[in-house]
């Protein structure tokens, strides 16, 4: 922990000051993350807690499909990649590019979140819905957790593409994208987690 | 169209019950009347409802705790006079109106009466002990503010439209779902949980991120007030321990909207998973409750034994290991469920430990106090009560802590009597001190004293003779939640209780009589140096109340007690050169719309009105991104506006001298 003292400035000009202003919400964007990883954590134990527990229906092993999840992983991780090079034409303050990235990323996201649901939709319709066993509704609410945050991040991404356009690459947009790019990894690190401790586990 | 909502949801079945939504609807609509007679909407929606300012939100907090102060009483007092008179008799109460009041109580008490009335102080104090014109998010506190006033708005409507939850205020399955309890009193319970759980986890970010970037000049951590590190540390368990409260409620949610089996008996269900989750929130909650109070008593033993605190770096720390140990104790809430011995022998070993540092504190306040000058503020006076009647909450604590001792006294009356030992005393009393000895500062005069000095001693001796009893109740084995009981041994032990919580409500008249006395003289007890106290630290060295930005300039830190340093050094209360100009954020409607909604939101999924849901739901969403896009949040207050504020206060500086 540090000992310096508080960082704010006590006058000074706009610019520090809208620079610490946009620091001070960084690290309160971490916080949420914190508590949000929090979330997740105790998602992934309930499921733990509860994989055995399939009340004689179906299990993971028939209800799982390797590649899907494999197809799910890699547009996610690309799209975190593609996300990385918008944040880099940001920096370059290359207005044209972030939005051809930011377009690029929207897509990957949108195909994960449609497999997603392909997925959830074929369960319900199987009789392997979140209301069959504890197995399931921990299995729905922990993966679908994670969809509805990435569904989130979606229309995040859809209002820093209006803003760019709108406004350009002022501080606050800039800012305001950089928190979208944590939140975006953030998404990732969730699902390498969904990927290896759900359908690893649940196929072998 | 109105989902499960008829005209049989309106509490006509008992007249208890329908007086009580009387008395709910009546003061709402009094509040009402009396705000238009005296013209003060406008007045109330600009200056207080929109606000941002940290101050106001901070007393807002305060009104909304001690309103929910009063309904949890009223509680509290109906269950002892039920209990006192239910001996080989059903009482005045029927058992499922009994099962509502003690799960209201509870829920209201932690969730809607601790909870705003901590955060109200931290949003009071805090910002001015550090030194800087606001906190870090000040929308985001008005959001965190609206979003506490919403879930407690449910928990009220609950009196009025339908039932509350009849499940205890820690809900615990299979008896909270679906299939034992089909009304919508657990869905009154859960909705309100987590709406007001989203502003907390808010609340928390928003004070980190203000302590640890906001700070004024010179201030290092470790100068930092006892208060300000009792917040902080609060604030960080906030974070951390309130997604389980929200996965708790969420899954149980999920349990009863669309039949999944977290928590039911059959169908691979596992209710002890809630109970783990509950309490992984719930113990550190109660230290998110206690710390700050500590940090108020540390202030007020310091200012009132006018003494440095002792051993400050002692206290700093045990603050900080408690934070940490609070997490590794929840386990001892269930002693009982069946954990190896191994399991419940390291639980039981925490707990004790976790005693040790709370130990400590109480040395820093006795040899604070110790040759030093007393002056018996009320303040001060419920610092002391709470001093001597903490440490035998304390001892019987530890006596609970060790597994067998507590698979004896499990859900007994011992456990009720030890943690309102534990939490009048030690969160409500230092609330209560905190309350009275910030009031000057965020009003301008002092409060009244006498008023102050009865409402503690009905209060603490209401505290033991409510109290006291019921510890031997629990050794002779009555079981908390009793509706009726049969056996003579306990009644005259309920009497004497009932006859506490009758003291403790001449207590509550008298903290309102003292709120009607300090109003009324305000003129003879105005103070004008804003340092009514001859204070230590920076939030007397401001005018009372302070202006918006709070410091003209802001103040260069060298001492753990700031203002106290610049008095011997003569520098206090000077005159700057010159003034500049200050950003300031601007009033929002935005935190009080999203409250409403949020309120929209939790009723409509109470009664299954989907429409209603959606809309609020999309009202909300759509608020948040035209809010979020919105760059034109502050305007500059220039540098002639704040010299003038500030002349005018160094005029009645001078007038004084």
């Amino acid at each position: 922990m540090s000992t310096r003292p508080g960082t704010m400035a006590a006058h000074g000009g706009g610019g520090s000051e809208a620079a610490e202003l946009h620091e001070q919400r960084a690290l309160g964007f971490w916080l949420y993350l914190m508590s949000d990883a929090i979330i997740f954590a105790l998602l992934f134990m309930t499921y733990g807690i509860m994989a055995g527990n399939t009340d004689g229906g179906p299990t993971g092993k028939s209800l799982f499909d390797l590649s899907n999840a494999a197809y799910e992983t890699a547009l996610l991780l690309v799209s975190s990649m593609t996300f990385g090079f918008a944040s880099l034409a940001a920096r370059d303050g290359n207005r044209g590019a972030v939005l051809g990235w930011l377009v690029l990323t929207f897509v990957l996201g949108a195909g994960f979140v449609f497999l997603e649901v392909r997925e959830f939709v074929g369960m319900i319709g199987a009789g392997a819905g979140p209301d069959r066993s504890g197995f399931l509704s921990a299995f729905f609410t922990l993966v679908g957790t994670h969809g509805v945050h990435v569904s989130t991040g979606l229309v995040w991404i859809l209002i820093m593409m209006g803003q760019v356009t709108v406004k350009g690459l002022t501080l606050p947009v800039t800012s305001r994208l950089f928190r979208l790019g944590l939140f975006w990894h953030f998404l990732d690190i969730a699902w390498v987690g969904i990927f290896s401790v759900v359908y690893l586990p649940g196929l072998m | 169209m109105f989902g499960k909502l008829t005209i049989e949801a309106l509490p006509l079945y008992s007249a208890i019950a329908a007086g009580g939504a009387l008395v709910t609807v009546g003061g709402a609509a009094l509040v009402v009347l009396v705000i238009t007679w005296l013209r003060a909407w406008k007045y109330l929606w600009t200056e207080w409802l929109t606000s941002v300012d940290h101050k106001r939100i901070g007393v807002m907090y305060i009104v909304l705790a001690l309103i929910m102060l009063l309904r949890g009483f009223v509680d509290a007092i109906m269950m002892r006079a039920q209990q006192a008179m239910a001996l080989n008799s059903g009482g005045y109460l029927p058992p499922e109106h009994f099962d509502q009041i003690f799960s209201s109580h509870g829920t209201i008490m932690i969730f809607f009466m601790a909870m705003p009335f901590m955060t109200g102080l931290v949003n009071l104090a805090m910002p001015l002990q550090i030194g800087t014109r606001d906190v870090a998010f000040p929308f985001l506190n008005s959001l965190s503010l609206w979003l506490s006033a919403a879930g407690a708005g449910l928990v009220m409507v609950s009196l009025v439209i339908g039932k509350f939850s009849t499940a205890g205020w820690t809900g615990y399955p299979p008896y909270s779902g679906i299939q034992y309890n089909p009304g919508v009193g657990v869905d009154y319970w859960i909705w309100a949980l987590l709406i007001s759980g989203i502003g907390s986890t808010l609340s928390g970010i928003n004070f980190v991120v203000t302590i640890l970037k906001r700070r004024a000049p010179g201030m290092t951590l470790m100068r930092m007030t006892p208060f300000t590190w009792t917040a902080l540390v609060t604030s960080v368990l906030m974070i951390f321990a309130f997604p389980a409260l929200t996965v708790a409620c969420g899954l149980l949610a999920l349990d009863r909207l669309l039949g999944m089996h977290f928590f039911t008996n059959d169908h691979g269900g596992n209710m002890m998973n809630y109970v783990n989750l509950f309490w992984i929130w719930g113990h550190p909650e109660v230290y998110i409750l206690i710390l700050p109070a500590f940090g108020v008593f540390s202030e007020v033993v310091s200012t009132f034994a006018r003494k440095r605190l002792f051993g400050y770096e002692s206290l700093v720390y045990a603050t900080a290991a408690i934070g940490l140990l609070s997490f590794t104790v929840w386990l001892h809430h269930f002693f009982t469920m069946g954990s190896s011995a191994t399991v419940n022998a390291f639980f039981g070993i925490m707990t004790m430990i976790i005693a040790v540092p709370t130990g400590v504190k109480v040395f820093n306040w006795l040899l604070t106090m110790y040759r030093g000058r007393i002056s018996f503020h009320p303040s001060m006076l419920f610092t002391i009560g709470f001093i001597v009647t903490f440490v035998i909450g304390g001892m019987t604590g530890v006596l609970l802590a060790m597994p067998p001792a507590d698979f004896l006294l499990h859900n007994t009356t011992f456990l009720v009597a030890h943690f309102h030992n534990m939490i009048i005393p030690g969160v409500l009393f230092g609330y209560l001190a905190g309350y009275m000895y910030w009031f000057p500062k965020a009003f301008g005069f002092k409060m009244n004293e006498p008023w102050g000095v009865r409402a503690f001693w009905f209060w603490i001796v209401g505290f033991y003779l409510a109290f006291m009893p019921l510890y031997v109740l629990g050794f002779m084995g009555m079981p908390r939640r009793m509706e009726q009981y049969n056996d003579p041994a306990w009644a005259p032990w309920l009497m004497a209780a009932a006859a506490g919580a009758f003291l403790i409500l001449i207590g509550i008249a008298c903290l309102a009589m003292q709120v009607l006395a300090t109003f009324r003289d305000r003129r003879r007890d105005a103070d004008v140096t804003g340092d009514p106290y001859d204070g230590r630290t920076l939030e007397w060295a401001t005018a009372s109340p302070p202006p918006a930005y709070n410091f003209a300039i802001l103040p260069q830190v060298r001492d753990r007690e700031p203002l106290l340093d610049m008095k011997e050094r003569g520098v206090a209360w000077q005159k700057p050169a010159k003034y500049e100009d200050i950003e300031m954020p601007k009033s929002s409607a935005v935190g009080v719309v999203m409250g409403a909604f949020a309120f929209g939101l939790g009723f409509a999924m109470v009664w299954h009105i989907w429409w209603l849901a959606a809309a609020c739901g999309l009202v909300m969403w759509v608020t948040m991104i035209v809010r979020s896009s919105d760059d034109d949040q502050e305007y500059r207050l220039s540098a002639a506006e704040v010299a003038r504020i500030e002349e005018a206060r160094y005029r009645a500086l001078g007038s004084r001298a």
